[in-house]
């Protein structure tokens, strides 16, 4: 994406996707513009009652905005006899679980960090045993992690091999989803730079399990970010790629658009479905409400996160796919699994403007239809 | 309505079914309250044009330069025109308030050509554009230097059914 003046960003037309699926075909108002016959009336050109229509009806209630909405469980505190039990459980939660697991949380860090340094620092020389040594101390921290929020994990499938030549690819909630997998087996991630401990977090202790950054708002990134991605798959020792095609969170009732970037390296994709328990807590950490610091602490404060992880079946492209047909079929399949509705939406339009493909779309079928009326006059 | 709260009173939501002449159940009107915060970002009482933008489905609409700045009660108003209950009459006046960008209660020419541009784009030139409106203004007794006002708009429209509804979901 090239940038504007102020800084906004500019979709290019080769990046933004002559080939992909239709939206028109998952929208609500497909026949929007109907096709009255016969001559061409001035009602019928003043009438933009399809097109207005189509508008409040995008105001009123539009797919893209529910895939951001956080969905907290229903309040069930509601009468006399539930709510002091209710607070009961505020209490355990805040002053007995929450203390217990800082505790635990920073038990595990001093084990970790003890263990790492050394490791990092004395065992330069001795790559295989290092790099052994550093992901199972990551596997480690992130279990910890996991105890931390009294993590309830169900891993259904074949725990992921290290193969060469092999990336998966999971929908994504929030960034636990990364800890959440990373406990079992050790990943590369490919994730968004972001500011403060986290940052700091990434380029340190990720390094070490072969982390790839970006930045989404830098223009030229992409192609050295796809070089990036090429190398790594293609490295035998390196530990396999994990990709959140959707670019974003989303609030796992929705799945957006995946970007083809992922399957167009030449791999065998795995897919990887997760979903969370929406009654023990929302897991969804909706980026622009929250720090991840305070979503953390939210996540210390509930009972339990319970969720569902689902390896799913490694799947290729087949020879007669594009990338993005082949996007779409693992969307489907993780979707499917883990109970998502699919939306025909870029997760990045949360940070930029649709192409104006689409309203020319429109114009052009308003413009035939006119045309063609007049032809018959 | 309180800039920062995010309830209604039941004095707030009769005053908005009032403005728009109870086109609305109160449901209906909780439920686009609802809709109205989600859409406005940082509770300032309306929304900006920028926020109705970030919405895809209606950024990809022809007509979406349209929407300007809206607080609640205008924005409950230019969608009341979508309810069930709303007559012929009220859809066309939001049609011709559409079209009357300068709100000076007529429809000029170029008014009726630039919603058309906004509509065709660039599928039908200039040329034919203004040739088709002054045809068809012709065929119904106009001329291209006409000003039409609402009654004319009201008579344009009369004979035609005008299928322009939107249901406010309600859980």
């Amino acid at each position: 994406m090239s940038s504007g003046k102020g800084g906004e960003l500019i979709p290019s037309s080769s990046e933004l996707d002559l080939d992909r699926p239709n939206i028109e075909d998952y929208l609500p108002s497909g026949s929007s513009i109907q096709e009255p016959l016969g001559k061409l009336r001035l009602c019928d050109l003043l009438d933009i009652s399809p097109t207005l229509t189509e508008a409040a009806g995008a105001i009123v209630d539009d797919s893209f905005t529910r895939c951001f909405k956080s969905n907290p469980p229903e309040p069930w505190n509601w009468n006399v006899y539930l709510f002091p039990l209710w607070c009961c459980g505020v209490v355990i939660r805040y002053l007995i679980l929450f203390p217990v697991r800082v505790i635990v949380l920073t038990v595990g860090w001093i084990i970790f960090l003890s263990c790492f340094i050394p490791v990092h620092l004395l065992l330069k020389g001795h790559d295989k045993l290092q790099k052994n040594m550093e992901r199972a101390l990551v596997e480690l921290i992130c279990s910890f992690f996991v105890a931390s929020w009294t993590g309830v994990i169900n891993y259904h499938g074949p725990r992921p091999s290290m193969r060469p030549k092999q990336v998966f690819v999971a929908n994504h909630t929030s960034m636990i989803d990364f800890i959440i997998l990373e406990q079992m087996s050790s990943f590369a991630v490919i994730m968004q730079k972001h500011p403060g401990w986290v940052g700091l977090l990434q380029s340190t202790i990720l390094e070490s399990v072969g982390c790839i950054w970006f930045n989404r708002t830098e223009a030229k990134d992409r192609e050295t970010v796809t070089k990036k991605l090429r190398e790594h798959s293609q490295g035998v020792d390196n530990n396999p790629l994990l990709i959140f095609p959707e670019g974003t969170c989303v609030n796992n009732q929705y799945s957006v658009m995946f970007k083809k970037g992922a399957f167009e390296l030449g791999c065998t994709i795995c897919p990887i479905a997760i979903k969370y328990n929406k009654i023990f807590v929302d897991a969804f950490w909706n980026s622009r409400k929250q720090s991840f610091t305070m979503h953390l602490l939210q996540l210390m404060t509930s009972w339990a996160v319970v969720c569902d992880v689902w390896y799913l079946e490694p799947q290729n492209l087949r020879p007669d796919e594009t990338p993005i047909e082949f996007a779409e079929r693992v969307r489907d399949i993780i979707s499917v699994r883990a109970g998502l509705k699919k939306v025909p939406w870029d997760g990045y339009l949360k940070y930029s403007r649709p192409s104006p493909k689409h309203r020319e779309r429109k114009q052009q079928s308003f413009a035939e239809s006119v045309l063609r009326r007049l032809e018959e006059n | 309505m309180g800039n920062s709260s995010s309830m209604l009173t039941q004095y707030d939501i009769e005053e908005v079914q009032e403005y728009c002449q109870n086109l609305f159940s109160q449901q209906e009107i909780v439920s686009l309250y609802q809709r109205f915060c989600q859409l406005d970002r940082n509770a300032k009482g309306f929304i900006s044009a920028d926020e109705f933008l970030s919405v895809p489905e209606f950024a990809m609409n022809p007509l979406s330069q349209m929407v300007d700045g809206l607080n609640f009660k205008d924005f409950v108003a230019f969608l009341s025109a979508f309810s069930a209950k709303a007559s012929v009459q009220q859809k066309v006046k939001l049609i011709f308030k559409v079209y009357d960008s300068d709100g000076n209660g007529k429809v000029s020419f170029n008014d009726m050509l630039e919603v058309l541009r906004d509509l065709s784009g660039s599928f039908i030139s200039d040329v034919q554009r203004e040739q088709v409106l002054t045809q068809l203004l012709k065929e119904a007794g106009y001329s291209k230097d006409s000003y039409l006002t609402l009654d004319d708009f009201n008579k344009i429209f009369g004979i035609s059914e005008l299928k322009m509804e939107v249901e406010v979901p309600v859980d």
